[in-house]
């Protein structure tokens, strides 16, 4: 008889799941590079604005953040519940901006120094006397290149 | 008695291991991708400049502390803004008293000159330090999208295609549409004119 005849009564084989680390693996990786770490932990609750005009930020390595709102619940206690800036990781005052803004203009390559932005991520609840003066501030130290952090899909008709 | 093989090593559980790592690297992945409205500030002056602007080329948005915005001395509404705006900054040919003057320029369009009338207008934007940042950003919102709306047109004029597309096929060429339609917004300094902060 043909010599590849199966013996009969044999149950149908397992499929193999040798392969299955490496689809795993290759899940893995895409993750692993597309992911950025959370750099810093939010200390002011900030629920940005709608906006329909708005443009991506490309490099995260050129963009400052400047965080302003509300401390958050467990935080309002010991600090009030007035609008705050936070920078890294603090709360921080209009006047510790222009070090911050330096500090990371130094942190980038020169040649891209020019492309650096600030994002201003403000809640929508705040008022506008905070940004103002983080602006004014913004204005003397040479950081010209700001970011309204949004969120998309307003319609102004929809108002 | 045959030499036996060296049993191989079970990769059982490295799918397990690949699966530990890769829900750690879902947990952490944060995906969205930070947009928002681009701005330029001016660059800071010691004291502030006489640059006398005809009043007919200015085009005055208020916004008081109760997020009220008065639009050229007028209760105005966020809804018909950008269409106002649109207006006043799309340059009038010949001259209307009721619009900004104009400037005549020309715009290379690829190679060929052509005679352009830019608007002078200016829209002026001031706000009051207790008004809320959402309405500042919707009006910012509608002042962006009033210009982005005249560059659309003139791009898809001249070039057959919006602005945002001609950006990234010709850099030059989105250049010369800027030129004709400039980012003309301007914010005065900050005032106190609501009242209660």
């Amino acid at each position: 008889m043909s010599k590849f005849k199966k013996e009969g009564g044999k149950k149908l084989p397992a499929i193999s799941t040798a392969s299955l680390p490496d689809i795993i693996f290759m899940l893995l990786f895409f993750f692993m590079v597309t992911t950025v770490m959370r750099e810093v932990e939010l200390k002011v609750t900030v629920k940005a604005p709608d906006a329909s005009e708005i443009q991506k930020l490309e490099d995260k390595s050129l963009v400052s953040p400047i965080y302003i709102g509300k401390p958050t619940k467990a935080l309002q206690k010991k600090w009030g519940d007035e609008d705050r800036i936070q920078l890294n990781d603090a709360f921080a005052e209009v006047s510790e901006i222009r070090g911050y803004v330096e500090e990371k203009i130094t942190g980038i390559a020169e040649y891209k120094r020019k492309k650096h932005i600030v994002s201003l991520k403000v809640d929508a609840d705040a008022k506008m006397g905070i940004v103002t003066d983080v602006k004014q501030e913004l204005r003397q130290a040479n950081a010209l290149k700001i970011n309204y952090s949004t969120r998309k899909g307003f319609n102004a008709d929809k108002n | 008695m045959a030499t036996r093989e060296t049993p191989e090593i079970s990769a059982g559980s490295m799918a397990d291991i690949a699966f530990l790592l890769l829900i750690f690297f879902l947990v952490t992945t944060t995906m969205d991708v930070d947009s928002g409205i681009m701005r330029k500030l001016p660059p800071p002056i010691d004291k502030p400049d006489d640059v006398k602007v005809k009043q007919r080329n200015i085009y005055t948005v208020l916004i008081n502390s109760a997020d009220m915005i008065l639009v050229n001395g007028e209760v105005g509404s966020i809804k018909t803004l950008r269409s106002d705006v649109k207006d006043f900054l799309r340059p009038h040919f010949p001259d209307n008293p009721k619009f900004p003057e104009t400037e005549a320029i020309e715009l290379d369009i690829n190679g060929k000159k052509f005679p352009y009338h830019k608007s002078k207008g200016v829209v002026s934007m001031q706000n009051d330090r207790g008004t809320s940042y959402k309405i500042y950003i919707h009006v910012q919102n509608e002042l962006a999208g009033a210009v982005r709306e005249l560059r659309d047109e003139l791009a898809k004029e001249y070039y057959g295609m919006p602005f945002k597309e001609l950006l990234e096929a010709d850099e030059e060429a989105a250049k010369q549409i800027q030129k004709a339609v400039p980012m003309a917004i301007s914010e005065a300094e900050p005032a106190d004119f609501g009242g209660n902060k």
